[in-house]
């Protein structure tokens, strides 16, 4: 391997893999939800590409044998509901046994129903209770920066939970403070539990907001790798905290959830469990032959 | 105030004492991080802030989000006091206390100002009397109410070396005088015995020590010998001391400037009735909150003061000559 291209010069292997991981994740989400017979399939697929993206895309840096390695990029689900994407990342990452993922939220398992830290390794914060990750994710931008340590912290909230008010007290805080390693990104879905965010408590003008309390916002499509990725790097390059807002759609992936609100929190049947994966089954072959296309590739670059 | 405590000296506020300790503390460990939502002036924590900026921060008003923070910076190693009123920091930041801290067990010690009823004339917005129910709720966290500035000191020491959430509650007004030094025998979950007595046991904390003390004075010249027990730490309790004081003395007075219902008492009273029922009486409030007025005033009306206990003893003792 060279010097790291920049973004838009990676090639098109790189994002072609990244599209098959994602393929692989939505996999396991529905699996694991329909195994779970519970759980909140929408807005785990919203954040399918922004997971891949971060675990996948060269953004995140960690070490799966070391959990706990201190220089460790930290990345916070805010959006708790959303763990099993997590989950499914940090399976394929080697966190844990991917036969691991179907024991979530069974008895003495590991993966609880919402994220818990120091149950599963490679998650930072126990949320669940909407609001908390950008707070919590702030006390660690500002540890880094008492410790001289340059690792990032990157806090995934959803479109709803911004309607919570510890959201914007630690979004005004992050903005006087202005730590550059702290990024948010928001999974912005357009739908909570009870319907349209929209026409429930509407966000907009919701660049505007987090502009107005001093942080740098982009807007993405945030099923496409390419403006993920490239996001995501904008805001490790911003010099205060940044903000990328991505443009999702609820149930991504599985055609009967696609903006469908009834599987916000309701887990595929099994009928529904073989239709999603015949979808994804194309894509499946592809990402395998890929990923081998990959390694013989860099077998031969290697020799 | 004064005259609440007669034969006994006012020290310092507890809230100052905490102020001073955390300073010294911070002289010795780099690893304290102290935050605070714009009451650092009230609260004390800004004596820390004038010699640490670079190790304080002020978050503004802004009580859930301190709490998030310090929770951040102790999964990432630090130790952090964060302080606002005793009200404000439990009651707005506990959703935060339960999910951010108690539930990931995090090093994050809370300390709270102004408890009771006695900050006084700001009025019963700002008396924090349900705080130390809502803190023990919390599993894995220790909680703590010192009674006077030297206990405050050993509590401060205690909690930056017990590993894992602690609450310490702090007062406003001065203090009445308990120990003459810090007592080097101070430990979370062990009770401190203040007076000596077989007839019944006074089990207090905070400024109810001093009022404890008083009555047990008084009840001496009646030729009644009551224990007086110092019970800072609520959580864990110190169960053992509870039961001999059942045991040895036969009747118990818990005093607490806090709700009867989820404090001290009920704590007490739950080992009680576990390991040995003996009867029990309760000085605190009941079922209320207090209002407007001079410190010393509220106590009185709201039944804080060595009266009070010393009442609550005879019937304590009334009842159990009636039960034999």
């Amino acid at each position: 391997m060279g010097e790291a291209a920049p973004a838009r010069e990676r090639d098109r292997l790189t994002y072609e893999r990244l599209r098959d991981r994602a393929t692989v994740l939505r996999r396991h989400i529905v699996q694991m939800l329909a195994e779970a017979k519970s759980g909140h399939p929408g807005g785990s697929l919203s954040a399918v590409e922004i997971v891949t993206a971060l675990y996948f895309g060269d953004i995140l840096r960690y070490d799966p044998g070391r959990p706990g390695w201190p220089d460790r990029d930290r990345f916070i689900l805010s959006k708790g509901h959303g763990v099993p994407v997590q989950y499914a990342a940090l399976a394929e990452a080697g966190f844990f046994p991917v036969e691991e993922l179907m024991s979530l939220r069974k008895i003495d398992s590991r993966l609880q129903g919402h994220p818990v830290l120091g149950a599963t390794p490679g998650i930072e914060a126990s949320t669940g209770s909407l609001g908390q990750g950008l707070s919590i994710g702030l006390g660690m931008a500002l540890a880094a920066k008492m410790d001289g340590r340059d690792y990032r912290v990157f806090v995934l909230l959803g479109d709803g939970e911004c309607q919570e008010g510890q959201v914007w007290e630690a979004a005004m805080a992050a903005g006087h403070f202005r730590p550059d390693n702290l990024i948010a990104i928001v999974d912005y879905n357009k739908y909570q539990l009870d319907g349209a965010v929209s026409e429930i408590l509407d966000l907009e003008p919701f660049a505007a907001k987090w502009e107005s309390m001093g942080w740098a916002v982009r807007e993405i499509d945030g099923h496409d790798l390419v403006q993920v990725v490239q996001g995501l790097e904008w805001t490790i390059a911003e010099s205060g905290p940044a903000c990328v807002i991505a443009h999702t759609v609820k149930g991504k992936g599985v055609s009967f959830m696609e903006g469908e609100n009834a599987y916000h929190g309701v887990a595929p049947t099994d009928e529904e469990l073989a239709r999603a994966l015949g979808e994804l089954e194309g894509a499946l072959i592809r990402a395998e032959q890929s990923i081998e296309r990959e390694a013989a590739a860099e077998k031969e670059a290697g020799r | 105030m004064k005259t609440l405590y007669e034969g006994l000296e006012l020290g310092k506020a507890t809230r100052d004492a905490y102020g001073e300790a955390l300073r010294d503390l911070g002289r010795r460990h780099d690893d304290i991080v102290v935050l605070d939502a714009d009451l650092a002036v009230s609260t004390r924590s800004a004596f820390f802030g004038e010699e640490f900026p670079d190790r304080f921060f002020n978050v503004g008003i802004q009580e859930a989000n301190l709490v998030g923070v310090a929770s951040g910076l102790a999964s990432s190693g630090k130790v952090p006091f964060i302080s606002s009123f005793a009200c404000f920091v439990i009651l707005k930041g506990f959703d935060q206390l339960r999910m951010a801290v108690s539930y990931p067990r995090l090093n994050v010690k809370v300390v709270g100002s102004h408890g009771g009823i006695s900050p006084g004339e700001d009025g019963a917005s700002q008396q924090a009397v349900e705080d130390v129910a809502l803190a023990c709720s919390l599993p894995d966290f220790v909680v703590c109410v010192p009674s006077d500035e030297y206990q405050t000191r050993a509590a401060v020491e205690a909690a930056y070396a017990h590993e894992g959430p602690v609450y310490i509650r702090t007062g406003r007004p001065k203090a009445p005088l308990i120990y003459d030094g810090v007592p080097a025998d101070f430990a979370f979950g062990r009770a401190t015995l203040v007076r000596e007595g077989g007839d019944a046991t006074i089990i207090a904390n905070g400024i109810m020590v001093g009022a404890a003390i008083v009555a047990h004075e008084r009840l001496l010249r009646d030729g009644i010998r009551v224990r007086v027990l110092d019970m800072a730490t609520v959580k864990p309790l110190d169960e053992e001391a509870v039961r001999l004081a059942a045991r040895e003395t036969g009747a118990i007075v818990t005093a607490e400037e806090h709700l009867i219902h989820g404090g001290l008492g009920a704590r007490v009273a739950q080992v009680v009735c576990r390991d040995h029922p003996v009867p029990m009486e309760f000085v605190g409030l009941d079922d209320t909150y207090a209002e407007s007025g001079d410190p010393g005033a509220l106590l009185r009306k709201y039944g804080l003061t060595a009266d009070d206990i010393e009442a609550a003893v005879r019937r304590v003792l009334e009842r159990r000559r009636s039960m034999v």
